[in-house]
């Protein structure tokens, strides 16, 4: 039985060594990914191209240039005769914001009820729509401001640095993408290159081809998981508030959901490519309602509900808490046994599902 | 005498939806002999042969193979057979004898003499050089060494053989008739489906399948002699004149070139077969040179083979 097991254990192995583009996608797929959300989708938009057209050329105004071109959203790359200029510029897709700074700028500063400047925004492209309106709340030198309603704190990411919230959860997403696929095409495979007809003949039992298939993934997704944390500390500073342990607990679990959930895709799918459909099927509402996108509390109670059955959000809350709130494992220890139902059940569909026959 | 059955199959049948590819089979296939398949495409031969491994279900029918009913126990079956499947089924990126060690394993064969088990199979089959080769970039033929090599390791008392030799020349086949015939020394049973009559004439039994029926069965001398036709060879300069001249002739069955010369196969009832063809091309004016033979393999397999396309035996739906 066991040995049986590592025999098909080690033959996975020794394929997927000589498979250089599954080999790749092992590394490949987390390294894009966690660039591509680090870097690219960091949702602080910075260094909006602005003009300014400044009428009062006081030093006041000049300050108020200066220090808004420090808080580095937005860079100032010209100067404007005045507004018409500026519409001009915005309309040719120039600059995205526009500064007019009138020339009875001073008096205004002194009359609270009135604004002081004007910002013309390129409102077409919402994100920079609202990182252009919070140059509007800036606060200026001389001017009294009133004392706002609420004091916001954030806390565990105080510098509400994307990163922070988005590794952990994006740990989860790349597991998924990666398990799933590998496994989803590990028996179609074998059914496409004709290996299955001999496999079936052999005594090889469905449980032991079926967990001979999974294991190998185990170790290639925590070694991802380790990949993916050394690189998310040295690039973005991502912290790991709690016990590393927990965290490679927390993800033997999911790997475990996601493998089976490959293995069921792997016994529906006919070819390949069908495999690698089903796959994206089952990616997308994992990530969309898992609360990795959008946030768990908002959504329908419809999709609550479902979101509660995709492992995904389950590791996404384990993830968080482990790494950026330092809770421990057996703090959040009702995120995991739906992991493990979904593991049960799902081995227990595709070990039915997979007779030893062909038709 | 039941004791030397290894394979007993009683009606088995397979239907793909409308298509019946095997139909109403009975088999009995005795121990220690090789018993060939013969059958042009598509007559049935892999279908059959899965039924008997028990990788398909079968429609209908009953099967015990060395005293295992298919049906029920498959899983305890399946470590006293060795199946060589038609298209070759080894992993490919794996090495010969990483291939071979891990058939070892998944039979659980003891790992005392493993080393030596694998090291003589090697040898056995001539792949001692090819050892730490690639099974995907190894010749037609040393493939097929291989798969013999898989599908005996774990010293099978059946051996199933689908088309093992599609992809090899003519010497190669030879050799590896000689090691079927070693092993059948041995006590083991073979079963072997081909396409090709040297191979067919050197199977001890012989079933002929044609469109998913058994239409004829026996030792090859057997069929020969036993052929339900007289067989008349003509040789001539024009032999499509002389094919469509004879098949409109009363009493020809059939008419089939064989190499240069053409085969016809004339109803038993025709007293003179020779006589017959003769008269018949004479009067056409075609010149040629008309002698009555014996049958070969051949001519038995088209007599059987025609004779179920014409609806010879009668149609029973099942
Ligand atoms: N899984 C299947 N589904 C539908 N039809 C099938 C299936 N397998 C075989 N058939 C059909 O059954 C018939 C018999 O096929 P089979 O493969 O047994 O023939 P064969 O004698 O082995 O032919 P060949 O010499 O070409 O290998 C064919 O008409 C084939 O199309
Ligand atoms: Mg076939």
């Amino acid at each position: 039985m066991l040995r049986r097991l590592l025999a098909i254990a080690g033959k996975e192995v020794r394929q997927l060594k000589r498979d250089r583009l599954t080999f790749g996608m092992i590394v490949g797929v987390p390294l894009l990914q966690i660039l591509l959300f680090g870097y690219a989708i960091d949702l602080d938009v910075r260094n909006v191209s602005a003009a300014v057209a400044d009428h009062a050329n006081t030093s006041l105004s000049r300050q108020l240039v200066a220090s808004t071109e420090a808080s580095q959203v937005v860079r100032i790359t010209r100067s404007a005769a005045g507004p018409e200029e500026l519409e001009a510029l915005l309309d040719a897709g120039e600059i995205d914001v526009g500064i007019y700074i009138p020339h009875d700028f001073e008096r205004r500063v002194m009359d609270a009820d009135r604004p002081a400047g004007q910002l013309l925004i390129n409102g077409s492209d919402p994100t920079v729509e609202s990182i252009a309106r919070r140059l509007t709340q800036m606060p200026l030198p001389g001017r009294a401001q009133p004392p706002p309603l609420f004091e916001a704190r954030t806390y565990y990411n105080p510098e509400r640095r994307s990163p922070v919230n988005i590794v952990p959860a994006l740990i989860g997403v790349i597991l998924h993408l990666t398990m799933v696929l590998f496994t989803a095409i590990a028996i179609v495979r074998e059914r496409e290159r004709g290996n299955l007809e001999l496999l079936i003949t052999t005594p090889v039992t469905s449980s032991e081809l079926m967990l001979g298939k999974i294991i190998p993934y185990v170790i290639i997704g925590l070694i991802q998981v380790t990949l993916i944390l050394w690189v998310s500390q040295w690039l973005f500073d991502v912290p790991v508030r709690g016990h590393v342990l927990d965290l490679y607990l927390a993800s033997a679990f999911f790997i475990l959901a996601a493998l089976a959930l490959g293995l069921t895709v792997s016994t529906l799918a006919k070819t390949q490519f069908q495999a690698i459909q089903l796959t994206v099927f089952t990616f997308l509402p994992s990530i969309l309602l898992s609360g990795f996108m959008f946030p768990f509390e908002g959504m329908p109670r419809v999709a609550q509900w479902i979101g509660e059955a995709i492992p995904l959000t389950h590791f996404v809350r384990l993830s968080r808490g482990i790494l950026v709130r330092g809770a421990e494992l057996g703090e959040l220890h009702a995120e995991i046994w739906p992991m493990l139902v979904f593991f049960t059940v799902f081995m227990i569909v595709a070990t039915l599902r997979f007779s030893k026959r062909l038709d | 005498m039941s004791d030397s059955i290894a394979i007993d199959a009683k009606g088995l049948t397979k239907r793909f939806g409308s298509l019946t590819a095997v139909d109403d089979l009975h088999l009995q296939i005795p121990e220690a002999a090789i018993y060939g398949f013969l059958g042009p495409n598509g007559s049935g031969k892999s279908t059959a042969i899965r039924m008997l491994c028990g990788l398909l279900t079968p429609t209908a029918g009953e099967v015990e193979v060395l005293g295992f009913r298919v049906k029920g126990q498959a899983e305890e079956l399946k470590r006293h057979i060795g199946y060589m499947t038609q298209k070759f089924s080894l992993y490919e990126d794996l090495t010969v004898e990483e291939n071979l060690r891990f058939l070892a394993a998944v039979y659980g064969l003891p790992r005392r003499d493993l080393k030596q088990r694998i090291d003589g199979a090697l040898e056995e089959y001539w792949l001692t050089e090819q050892r730490k080769q690639f099974a995907g970039t190894m010749s037609g033929g040393q493939k097929q060494r291989l798969a013999l090599a898989g599908a005996t390791l774990h010293r099978p008392r059946l051996l199933i053989l689908d088309e093992p030799t599609s992809a090899v020349d003519p010497q190669s086949r030879r050799d590896f008739w000689d090691i079927l015939f070693a092993l059948v020394e041995h006590g083991t049973t073979v079963l072997v489906s081909t396409h090709y009559m040297d191979e067919a004439e050197r199977c001890h039994n012989l079933a002929i399948l044609d469109r998913g029926r058994l239409v004829a069965e026996g030792r090859p001398r057997d069929l020969i002699r036993n052929i339900n036709a007289g067989v008349v060879e003509i040789e001539t300069a024009s032999p499509r004149a002389a094919r469509d001249c004879l098949e409109a002739t009363d009493g020809v069955q059939s008419v089939a070139q064989l190499g240069t010369r053409l085969h016809a196969l004339t109803d038993k009832a025709v007293e003179d077969p020779a006589g017959l063809i003769r008269r018949a091309l004479e009067k056409a004016h075609i010149d040629s040179e008309v002698d009555s033979v014996t049958a070969n393999l051949e001519d038995v397999f088209v007599a059987a083979t025609r004779l179920n396309r014409h609806g010879g035996r009668e149609t029973h739906a099942a």
